[in-house]
């Protein structure tokens, strides 16, 4: 929904020339995405550390570790993947072909999918920290910042008709070390932030 | 079989855990008491490993418990101040969640459970809806349903009226026949039938 | 076996206390003799560069900084990963203490590239890997320190920021090979190559010179920091007493 008002305002306050909101169209998707990830990535955890479960799931003898994995994938079919979906609407008012929809599709989709990833370690280091929103933003910006490099240029390829499987290959490159790394960092930082 | 040495703790400036240690057999309530920030709760956590002690160890069948936490974990039962059960869930769907990431539980055990603890009447609704003292009465089934050694009680008699206070009375009574090992913060006294309760006082420097 | 005993010495919070005292002198000493030394070569010493003419002079501040802000940053991680690995207090307060510094020279490269790149590039800035990467350093410094006061109670800050840092370091790197991964506008490494640097040797030694004294201008500024940390953490200590009477 956020993604959505975000797009809007784009054309909106830049030009209503869709030649030049093309060249826009790959930030402005990409940014929207980060922003809307950003709001979602505060509630992940914190309805759970509130009421007392995540400290339970700390506590079940199972591995953290692949629990909230588990919590950042369903975040992410939750939010991510809704915001992949539905951004063919989004982008036909920027001016994206109807081409290249599939590509902007599956490129946000698994940029989604790693900034999820990313934002499930700085959503765990930040519980419990004063201004923690705030915080979540500024701790999920550098790490998502090859995410959003690679994936508006695959975005941007896919506009101009360049194959986009360069950059999707570091996208998945990205996203598969996220799946090794992140929910290992993650679990640290819960178990550091219920202490 | 859980034995706590040495441990100190300091949050901040503060030495809340200092130098605090005992032993628990099984068939033995530990009973914690204290002034209000005497260190209870923070003792309860540093046994359950969501704290780290500065120094100290706590062991678990002979070896520390931070080696093997995983498997320290698995028989430990933890009830903290909240009932750690989601609101849209009824009580009934939160224990098959809770207990179920733990151990298989089939529904006749979860009903069981629900009935010994007097909640059964309710646990079909959305537990956003139930009273505090209501609640209390699902996480104290979970607790049951964990099969775990170790229970750690965090005031578990809160929200409850003289029934309950009586029913989690006779809830440690019965873990402890099953050899089960008891540690609880509680603020009025336990009347146990058994006899392996001892106290601990905290808080007095 | 002494490599423990002198692990375990600096695990003390007294006996790093002293060794800092004891040392900074002689770090600050030899850091301000390098770098008179290596400007004088740098600025007077040392030829035109044919294409730069005397404008090429700002390596001689700038890549020491950048480098030493990547350093300080991989400084930093370490000290955080002993932190937590060892859960020695003194590696966490390395850390707090690293990480201003590490922002500062993180500043200074930005800065110093900034005046260099107009007269080169005609720009003060642009968005190339290795600009950018640096950019994302200067962040995660920010995110650092604001992880760090945002969390009150000190050792969850500590660990917390240690988790950060750790994870953080796969910037490092990306820095690094930014320049020889992506066509960029930025030079490609002419010194920290292999084999022969292929910079001219009287340019070549000021600016070797200036990365050694900026490194040890760090391990000053690091061993007083250090200093003031300790006494903040450890204000209730009883060695304190002593050591301040």
């Amino acid at each position: 929904m956020f993604f959505m008002i975000v797009a809007t305002l784009f054309p909106l306050t830049l030009t209503p020339e869709l030649s030049r909101l093309r060249d826009a169209a790959p930030g402005v998707l990409w940014v929207g995405a980060l922003l809307s990830s950003l709001l979602a990535l505060e509630f992940l955890f914190r309805e759970d550390a509130q009421d007392g479960t995540l400290e339970q799931f700390a506590l079940s003898g199972q591995s953290l570790t692949w629990m909230l994995f588990a919590k950042t994938c369903t975040h992410w079919l939750l939010t991510g993947l809704p915001l992949a979906l539905s951004a063919p609407v989004a982008a036909v008012g920027l001016g994206v072909p109807a081409g290249a929809m599939w590509s902007v599709v599956a490129s946000l989709a698994l940029g989604g999918f790693a900034l999820s990833l990313v934002g499930a370690i700085s959503a765990g280091l930040t519980l419990g920290a004063r201004r923690g929103g705030v915080l979540l933003s500024l701790l999920t910006l550098p790490l998502a910042v090859p995410i959003l490099v690679f994936g508006a240029d695959a975005t941007q390829r896919a506009i101009t008709g360049d194959a986009i499987a360069p950059p999707m290959y570091l996208l998945g490159a990205i996203a598969v070390l996220g799946v090794t790394l992140a929910p290992l960092a993650a679990a640290a930082a819960v178990r550091i932030g219920l202490e | 079989m859980l034995n706590v040495s040495g441990l100190h703790l300091w949050r901040g400036d503060r030495h809340v855990l200092r130098d605090v240690s005992f032993s628990a057999a099984p068939g033995q309530c530990v009973q914690l008491t204290g002034k209000n920030g005497a260190g209870k709760t923070t003792l309860l956590r540093a046994i359950a490993g969501l704290l780290e002690p500065e120094e100290g160890q706590v062991s678990w069948r002979g070896s520390p418990a931070r080696q093997t936490r995983d498997e320290f974990h698995a028989e430990l039962a933890y009830l903290g101040h909240e009932p750690a059960l989601k609101g849209d869930l009824s009580g009934h769907e939160n224990l098959r969640f809770s207990v179920g990431i733990r151990r298989a539980v089939t529904a006749d055990e979860i009903g069981a459970a629900l009935t010994r603890t007097g909640a059964a009447g309710f646990s079909d609704r959305a537990v956003r809806m139930l009273s505090a003292g209501q609640r209390r009465r699902v996480a104290l089934a979970g607790v049951l349903l964990s099969g775990a050694a170790l229970w750690l009680l965090d005031e578990p008699t809160t929200n409850l009226d003289v029934e309950g206070q009586q029913l989690v009375s006779a809830l440690i009574d019965e873990h402890l026949a099953r050899n089960g090992i008891v540690v609880a913060a509680v603020h009025h006294s336990l009347a146990l039938t058994s006899a392996g309760l001892v106290s601990l006082e905290l808080g007095a420097a | 076996m002494a490599t423990w005993t002198w692990f375990h010495r600096f695990g003390s919070p007294p006996w790093v206390y002293g060794f800092a005292a004891r040392w900074t002198p002689w770090f600050g000493g030899a850091a301000a003799i390098a770098m008179l030394v290596a400007l004088y070569g740098g600025l007077v010493l040392a030829p035109e560069d044919y294409q730069q003419k005397d404008a090429f002079r700002m390596v001689y501040v700038h890549a020491p900084t950048a480098w030493l802000s990547m350093m300080v940053y991989t400084t930093m991680a370490v000290a955080a990963a002993v932190g937590l690995i060892w859960r020695m207090k003194v590696a966490h307060a390395a850390a707090a203490a690293c990480a201003p510094v590490g922002a500062w020279f993180t500043v200074a490269a930005l800065g110093t590239g900034m005046l260099w790149g107009k007269p080169m590039w005609g720009a003060y800035w642009v968005w190339d890997p290795r600009l950018t990467a640096e950019l994302v350093l200067l962040f995660l410094y920010f995110g650092y320190m604001g992880l760090r006061a945002g969390i009150e109670d000190p050792v969850k800050a500590d660990k917390a920021s240690a988790v950060l840092a750790v994870v953080g370091v796969v910037n490092i790197p990306i820095i690094k090979y930014s320049v020889e991964w992506w066509n960029s506008l930025h030079q490609t490494p002419t010194v920290m190559k292999m084999g022969k640097p292929t910079m001219d040797t009287d340019m070549l030694w000021p600016l070797l010179l200036m990365f050694l004294a900026f490194a040890l201008y760090f391990a000053t500024v690091l061993l007083i920091r250090l200093r003031a940390e300790l006494l903040r953490r450890e204000r209730n200590a009883s060695w304190i007493r002593e050591v301040l009477s």
